[in-house]
């Protein structure tokens, strides 16, 4: 089976700091993937390179077939089946909630307005915030914003979903009910990579689990393996203080 | 000192017009200015340093000499040059315009520019061009931000407008100096000036809040 994505020899600096050096990975339609490791290790700057928020220096992306690092490739196109959901929710506090799902479907994908309404509220019922539809994103307590930005990232239908430490601004309590939303969709066989530090999720819910450091992925493989028998000196220790 | 009320009551018709033509001229200044602003202002986010120069020179001119010396230019070279002879209401609004969209200009750029970064992005990984998450994200958050620092600016014109006097535009400062010269005297031509001045910018800065407040 063709992988959905296929990163090769991946390379990204910020001017004379190379945060990526050689990163090289295969990911299956329908695998969930975990990214874990210490901060600073390159893993949003990884997850970053697969919609091009940054531009790598060199190596190849190809994602669905098409390859990133083409020239000729419209690379908004690609993110239309590339969802995001951000560790800051960065939704627009300007629309409402159900405005803020709507937009791109209505602006991107030419639906017409109806239809996107029609779709925002069946996503806002499966996130559990029916009730969120017409408040701004400011009376929302982050465990809603969060669950309302995955809404918003799956009203474009996309085929992948991926994740920057999603629960990672929210207070403890608020933690669980975006992780649920986050394991229905594992459930429902989205593609999904996950950056996180929640171990739980990474076990129950991983297919595999990549452990980076300094810009390289140091070991991976499913999460029994990784976290059961790390191989790895380095994998070891970061799940020593980890876990 | 004798301060006499007939002579000022006799001039306020002309007081009164010269404020219609202040207002008038701050408020096609602000507007003109912030459509050319808004295109400055884009050009000095370009990143390419070669196409980003025109921009960065036309704001370091305009913020770098003195509006005096614009208007005597616009008023006795540029006018005169695309217009065939000089006018001063011409003169007027290309003057205070071209100047106030170097300001506008920093306004936009600054505005556009603190919105967070992950507003942009989280556009663009919707899919939204570059235009689009422009248009419909960062452009509606900043201008919320911007109406302070334009209100500013409007008021600004209002006092700067006085400065088309010196072409003989007929707004208010131009009948102050009338006045003066018929009669020859100062306190009453200038105080009543500054009065309408301190005036129509009092009430522009209790507006201004009145609206930051409903925002
Ligand atoms: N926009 C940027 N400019 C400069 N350096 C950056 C930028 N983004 C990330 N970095 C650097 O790249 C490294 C990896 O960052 P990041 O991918 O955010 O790590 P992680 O998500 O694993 O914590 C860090 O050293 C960080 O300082
Ligand atoms: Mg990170």
């Amino acid at each position: 089976m063709e992988p959905i994505i296929s990163v090769r020899h991946l390379r990204k600096s910020f001017g004379s700091h190379t945060v990526l050096g050689d990163v090289s990975i295969d990911i299956n339609s329908r695998e969930v993937v975990v990214v874990i490791g210490p901060s600073g290790s390159g893993k949003s700057t990884f997850l970053r390179c697969l919609n091009l928020l940054e531009q790598p220096q060199g190596g190849e992306i190809v994602i669905e077939g098409v390859n990133l690092m083409d020239k000729k490739t419209r690379i908004n196109e690609v993110r239309t089946e590339v969802g995001m959901v951000f560790q800051q929710f960065n939704l627009f506090p300007h629309k409402k909630v159900i405005e803020n799902i709507m937009l791109a479907p209505i602006q991107v994908r030419k639906w017409p307005e109806e239809q996107a309404r029609h779709k925002a509220l069946e996503l806002l019922k499966k996130v559990g915030l029916a009730e969120k539809a017409e408040v701004y994103p400011a009376s929302l307590s982050g465990g809603q914003a969060q669950r309302v930005a995955i809404a918003r990232a799956l009203a474009m239908e996309p085929k992948i979903m991926l994740f920057d430490e999603p629960t990672s601004a929210l207070d403890p309590e608020m933690v669980g009910e975006v992780l649920a939303v986050m394991k229905d969709l594992a459930r429902e066989g989205m593609t999904m990579v996950v950056v996180t530090h929640e171990m739980g999720f990474a076990r129950e819910v991983g297919d595999r689990v990549l452990f980076m450091e300094q810009g390289a992925i140091v070991e991976e493989g499913p999460p029994e393996a990784l976290f059961g028998n790390p191989q790895h000196v380095r994998t070891r220790e970061f799940l020593s203080k980890v876990l | 000192m004798d301060f006499n009320f007939d002579i000022i009551w006799g001039y306020l018709p002309l007081f009164l017009r010269g404020t219609l033509y202040t207002i008038g001229f701050s408020i096609a200044s602000i507007v003109l200015g912030s459509i050319l602003g808004l295109g400055i202002g884009f050009g000095r986010m370009l990143k390419n340093p070669l196409w980003r120069w025109p921009f960065d020179v036309y704001v370091n001119i305009f913020r770098g000499t003195p509006l005096y010396v614009q208007i005597l230019i616009v008023h006795f070279g540029l006018v005169p040059l695309f217009y065939g002879s000089t006018n001063a209401l011409i003169s007027g609004v290309v003057a205070l315009s071209l100047n106030s969209a170097a300001y506008a200009a920093e306004i936009f750029r600054a505005g556009i520019q603190s919105v967070d970064s992950g507003q942009r992005e989280a556009a663009l990984s919707l899919g939204m061009t570059r235009r689009q998450s422009m248009r419909f994200v960062v452009l509606p958050q900043a201008i919320k931000r911007m109406v302070p620092a334009f209100g500013n600016e409007f008021i600004v014109l209002v006092k700067d407008s006085s400065l088309l006097a010196l072409v003989a535009a007929p707004e208010i400062m131009y009948w102050g100096n009338t006045m003066k010269g018929q009669y020859m005297r100062i306190w009453e031509p200038y105080l009543t000036a500054a009065v309408i001045y301190f005036i129509l910018t009092y009430s522009l800065n209790k507006l201004l809040a009145y609206i930051e407040r409903r925002m």
